[in-house]
């Protein structure tokens, strides 16, 4: 099965080392994996954005016209993204920035308290994390162990910044 | 086996490239290839003995190809479309004096300064030389990350062993995205150094290298001896791939992203039993024209499929002859099909022919 997501947000939140996280943890469980970020005159300032596919067989390409997930960190990333999303996808919505206004009944919506779990856990930058935790216990696109071996391999120069990250995954895989 | 790491693809050809002995690099940034120069800046330049130098335009870069060729090493320059044309001159000199190169070409939407999103429209000028005279380069033509990387690094043996510049022809895409990649070779510790060097002319006759001749029997005798060497590489040197081709009642023709995204729509459409296949080159030059020949012994009909207006398209044309029927669907510009785009092609295609 081949799965496309898109990750987007400012820039800032995390979004494109989101997306790396995913790609990575879907390499080292053997799949097939694309990761291609945005690239354009929108990277500064505006939303960036990036797009993963996972799948067991060869993919075709790296770019996703009809995504299975969308992973919105703010609310310009929904109103852009909201219209491609294949019937039956699954939109993942930062709820600490935005209220859930879709006019879509054929998606699923899951709420992810990002930037609030990330502030109780004393740094506003691992909200990204907090919902790539929240995204795979959802999607079981690749397993909780599998993400955090990848983090561990990302942060291997920043060592210290492994249990925060570490336990802001856990916070966002322990929401559902 | 080797480590898997996640590499963009732009990354993935510099590593390759230091792994296969490359000691100078030569550029000037352009998008969508800056991540390589970048590369080649950090990881080529910190190595001992060996150069990085951000020339102060493409034009210098190429020339400095040239003079670091000539003193016999291991020696590549990128650039994106635009930028590859101003290497022409160089690139047909590099050609003209029979020095190994190896030349990157990201390639962008154009003419002119294009846009800055891949696109496949330099096909031509890669596989017909480029620049003027009588020449032609080598030209190798990824599909993945993977092949960006293997093929880097035969590239470099390619150019030695025939003595021929060699490029590189991906694309915008091929370089932004990153994929799994496995290097199979550890880089050398000592860059390897030509035999024939220019290096001080102690104990031998001196020797120059040079392009001109006021006497045209010698230059004539000059582009004989390069053909002779492409005729060479036309018999040796052919690579392609086939893919679902042996039941097939139409076949797809794509190089390099296209032939990517074409697989996705041939799968996509054999699921509702379309008889489809793929044939993809992999040296756009020497293109595989017998490859081409042998499927019109079962197959009649043929869709080119690329990101520009039809020009693998003379190629195909000219593989099939009057064996089979060839007809073209392309986007040019930047704009990239996505697989459902080129299946719905590709099936309306297979039920007009009644196929």
């Amino acid at each position: 099965m081949l799965f496309k997501t898109i990750f987007s947000g400012f820039g800032g939140q995390g979004v494109l080392s989101m997306g790396l996280n995913l790609a990575q943890a879907g390499m080292l469980e053997g799949k097939k994996v694309t990761y291609l970020p945005a690239y354009g005159a929108e990277m500064r300032g505006g939303t960036a954005n990036c797009t993963v596919a996972i799948s067991d067989e060869e993919i075709a390409s790296p770019v996703a016209s009809s995504p299975d997930f969308l992973v919105a960190m703010n609310f310009p990333s929904l109103v852009r993204f909201q219209n491609q999303v294949q019937s039956g996808g699954i939109f993942f919505l930062n709820s600490s920035l935005m209220e859930a206004e879709i006019s879509r009944g054929d998606v699923d919506i899951v709420e992810v308290p990002a930037n609030d779990l990330a502030e109780e856990l004393g740094n506003l930058k691992c909200a990204n994390m907090v919902m790539i935790g929240a995204f795979v216990k959802k999607t079981n696109l690749v397993s909780i162990d599998t993400l955090i071996k990848g983090l561990e391999d990302s942060f291997k120069k920043k060592k210290k910044l492994i249990p925060l990250n570490k336990k802001a995954l856990k916070s966002g895989y322990g929401l559902f | 086996m080797a480590k898997q790491v996640l590499m963009y693809g732009n990354t993935a050809i510099g590593e390759a490239a230091i792994r296969a002995g490359c000691q100078c690099y030569f550029g000037y940034p352009i998008t969508p290839q800056n991540e390589l120069t970048e590369y080649m800046a950090t990881h080529l330049g910190r190595r001992k003995g060996c150069a990085f130098v951000q020339a102060e335009s493409e034009v210098s870069a190429i020339n400095m190809v040239y003079g670091a060729s000539a003193a016999g090493v291991r020696v590549m320059t990128s650039s994106s479309s635009p930028g590859i044309s101003l290497k022409q001159e160089g690139i047909s000199y590099l050609a003209a004096c029979q020095l190994p190169a190896v030349i990157v070409n990201m390639s962008r939407g154009g003419p002119g300064l294009g846009s800055i999103i891949a696109a496949q429209s330099d096909y031509l000028q890669s596989t017909r030389g480029g620049g003027h005279g009588d020449y032609r380069t080598i030209v190798l033509a990824p599909a993945s990350v993977q092949e960006l990387a293997d093929l880097t690094h035969e590239a470099f043996d390619l150019t030695e062993k025939y003595r021929i510049p060699v490029l590189i022809l991906g694309d915008g895409m091929l370089g932004q995205m990153m994929e799994p990649v496995v290097f199979k070779h550890k880089a050398p510790k000592k860059p390897p150094v030509r035999k024939d060097a220019l290096r001080g002319a102690k104990n031998r006759k001196s020797k120059i290298i040079k392009t001109f001749t006021s006497n045209p029997a010698e230059l004539e005798e000059i582009n004989w001896s390069l053909f002779r060497r492409y005729q060479m590489l036309e018999s040796k040197e052919v690579r392609h791939e086939t893919y679902m081709t042996d039941d097939a009642n139409l076949v797809v023709c794509s190089f390099g992203i296209s032939a990517r995204i074409a697989k996705g729509a041939i799968n996509a459409v054999r699921a509702s039993g379309l008889k489809v296949g793929l044939f993809r080159p992999i040296t756009a030059w020497p293109f595989p024209y017998e490859a081409v020949k042998k499927l019109t012994n079962n197959i009649d009909h043929f869709l080119v499929f690329e990101m520009n207006m039809g020009q693998m398209l003379e190629d195909i044309r000219f593989g099939v002859g009057e064996r089979g029927d060839v007809s073209f669907y392309g986007r040019p510009g930047g704009v990239i099909p996505t697989p459902s785009e080129v299946a719905r092609v590709i099936t309306r295609h297979y039920y007009q022919k009644g196929l």
